[in-house]
């Protein structure tokens, strides 16, 4: 590094002037791996822009083409994937697993149904109101258990998921274990049953498209940079400044807005909410396989876990000779993806392509 | 050779800790002034990381004050106290290693005392890993520096909060010979911008040559207290610590 500039080449031996050159290479180099880690990589920029896109062609492929099975298939992949996107908040980024996660989703189904149905809400807002309840809520739970950690706070979640199960099955004014039935004139608003699905699965893909965003925003923010730290060690990211608590209780109420927003959405089109479908704790340990699957800690991962595993689960449940091993597969699934591919899809493609970190996020 | 009490940067007052039936810290009083840097030492189970724990608010004393700055730090969880500008550098290497080098040390620009954005706070790292000599690593992974690496890094991570007082504990240990001499450049280099330093090592030539003073634990309670020629002439010193390979070769270095 400190060569003497004044020195000039014409008097030194040819191998120094050699060396000097190879030094003076070593250290663009370095410059380069300097202002290479500061840079943003150009995909950076338009990966939002590839979501929307991503987002409208899931939207309309199914209008265009007018396949109602089709549509169907896709409103359960955008569901789930706005389920493990927001997943990966806690488990990816804050490295708190989530075992309960549904809670947000059933609970927002309860609160955007019986909205609709008892105070005659537009659907939208009902969902939105949805979404803003159940994250307070999330911020209160989150303030208590999120004190523990590892495990403890994954079966505190199963306990927070099954103690509002059994609330709900016993609070009259919800139905209790019998639930909520929406009659038809619930879908007058939106012109009749036919246009209501079209709509609900629109607003779900935007949910899912806006859980995405917030996935990525979330991840290259100072905030998502508080919660990585937290994930890989939380002990040191306090000494470094983190305000854990606080950013562990936001991150749990975030990962609850559109998970709720899309449980709204969805019993509203199922017609009915009970407690068992609403809080069902499978599909909990679901989310978690999708997550796991497709790579936990990005923002692609949960997408594509979800993707695959709705289209897996979908030809599963039709075919009449494995459809009651489903949950085996799944099973199997996530043992096989913890044990060989831990880092999941996407990670397995960063491990194999170190490149490819900069461009898949 | 104590400096007066109203420029003390850190006021530690009788602090105590107990652990079960362990006396950790016992009764202990000691300052350290803006831009000095005092060193810690004692041997093993004196209670010096026990002493950096409690102001660092990794657990709060029994008993005692810790005044940093003019505000009352006692028992305040450990991101309060990185916010009033006290960082630290851990003896057993914390690295976030998931996350790349650059990334670590902006965890510590932007949540450390300015609460710098993530622009504003790229720059601090900027500056700082030329200075720790990291900038040829930051888009590296945490996890694969070495361990030379990896205690610049825990340095840098501190130093990106634009501390006033830094927390050093045992950044030298495990270095070799060359990594030493660079380290305590850097540590110098880091008092010259003004830093205050409060250090535990056991590497007594570097403290020889390092430190403004020094305070001597023995189990828990402050043994002595004075410039390091000094210290290593005190017979009390001397006594406690008779035959200990340490304080000998802290003798030899103190030597002219």
């Amino acid at each position: 590094m400190t060569i003497s500039a004044d020195v000039g080449d014409k008097d030194l031996p040819p191998d120094e002037v050699a060396r000097k050159d190879l030094d003076q290479k070593n250290i663009d180099q370095q410059d380069l791996a300097r202002d290479h880690a500061f840079e943003i990589p150009a995909v950076r920029r338009v990966f939002p822009s590839l979501i929307i896109l991503f987002g409208a062609l899931f939207a309309l492929v199914p209008y265009w083409g007018d396949d109602v099975g089709l549509r169907e298939s896709f409103l359960l992949a955008a569901v789930y994937i706005t389920l493990a996107s927001n997943l990966n908040v806690m488990i990816g980024y804050t490295g708190y697993i989530n075992f309960g996660n549904i809670v947000f989703f059933g609970l927002g189904g309860y609160v955007c149904v019986d909205l609709v149905t008892r105070w005659h809400w537009p659907l939208v807002l009902a969902a939105l109101m949805a979404g803003v309840a159940v994250s307070l809520l999330a911020l209160v739970f989150g303030a208590g258990i999120l004190r523990l950690r590892g495990a403890f706070f994954a079966l505190a979640t199963i306990g927070v998921n099954e103690a509002v199960r059994q609330f709900v099955a016993n609070f009259e004014p919800w139905g209790g274990a019998t639930g909520i039935y929406l009659s038809f004139d619930a879908y007058e608003p939106l012109g009749g049953p036919m246009p209501a699905l079209w709509l609900v699965y629109f607003l779900l893909v935007g949910v899912m498209v806006l859980s995405l965003l917030l996935s990525y925003a979330i991840k290259t923010s100072k905030f998502g940079l508080g919660l990585l730290a937290i994930g890989q060690n939380e002990d040191a990211a306090g000494v470094l400044g983190v305000r854990t608590p606080r950013l562990k209780a936001l991150a749990y109420s975030a990962s609850a807005f559109f998970p709720a927003i899309a449980g709204g959405l969805y019993f509203f089109k199922s017609g009915i909410i009970e407690p068992n479908g609403a809080f069902d704790l499978t599909l909990s340990i679901e989310a978690i396989v999708m997550t796991m699957l497709g790579g936990y800690g990005t923002v692609t991962g949960p997408l594509l876990g979800a993707f695959l595993y709705e289209e897996l689960r979908g030809y599963l449940l039709t075919s009449p000779t494995i459809s009651q091993l489903q949950l085996v597969i799944a099973g199997a699934l996530l043992l096989a993806m913890v044990l060989f591919a831990p880092g999941g899809l996407v990670g397995f493609v960063h491990q194999r392509w170190p490149r490819s970190r900069g461009i898949l996020q | 050779m104590n400096p007066p009490a109203t420029s003390a940067l850190l006021e530690v007052s009788a602090l105590s800790k107990h652990f079960g039936g362990l006396r950790a810290v016992a009764d202990l009083t000691f300052t350290v002034a803006d831009g000095e840097i005092l060193a810690l030492i004692g041997p093993n189970g004196a209670g010096k990381s026990t002493v950096f724990n409690l102001i660092n608010g990794v657990y709060p004393p029994d008993s005692g004050r810790i005044i940093f700055a003019g505000a009352d730090i006692t028992g305040k969880p450990t991101y309060e106290v990185a916010h009033h500008g006290i960082a630290r550098a851990h003896q057993i290497v914390q690295p976030l290693a998931g996350l790349s080098v650059l990334d670590n040390c902006l965890v510590g620009a932007c949540y450390g005392r300015d609460n710098l954005s993530m622009a504003a706070g790229r720059k601090v790292v900027r500056e700082v890993a030329e200075l720790v000599g990291l900038a040829d690593r930051l888009g590296m992974p945490a996890g694969q520096l070495t361990t030379a690496g990896k205690k610049r890094l825990e340095l840098a991570r501190a130093l990106c909060g634009r501390p006033r007082l830094l927390l050093l504990d045992e950044v030298l240990a495990g270095l070799n010979l060359s990594e030493i001499l660079y380290m305590v450049e850097t540590i110098i280099r880091i008092r010259d911008r003004g830093v205050a330093i409060l250090m535990v090592e056991h590497v007594m030539t570097a403290i020889m040559t390092l430190s403004d003073r020094i305070v001597v634990l023995n189990v828990g309670r402050k043994l002595a207290e004075g410039p390091p020629q000094a210290i290593a002439n005190d017979p009390a010193v001397v006594e406690a610590y008779l035959g200990d390979p340490k304080l000998m070769a802290m003798a030899e270095a103190a030597r002219p």
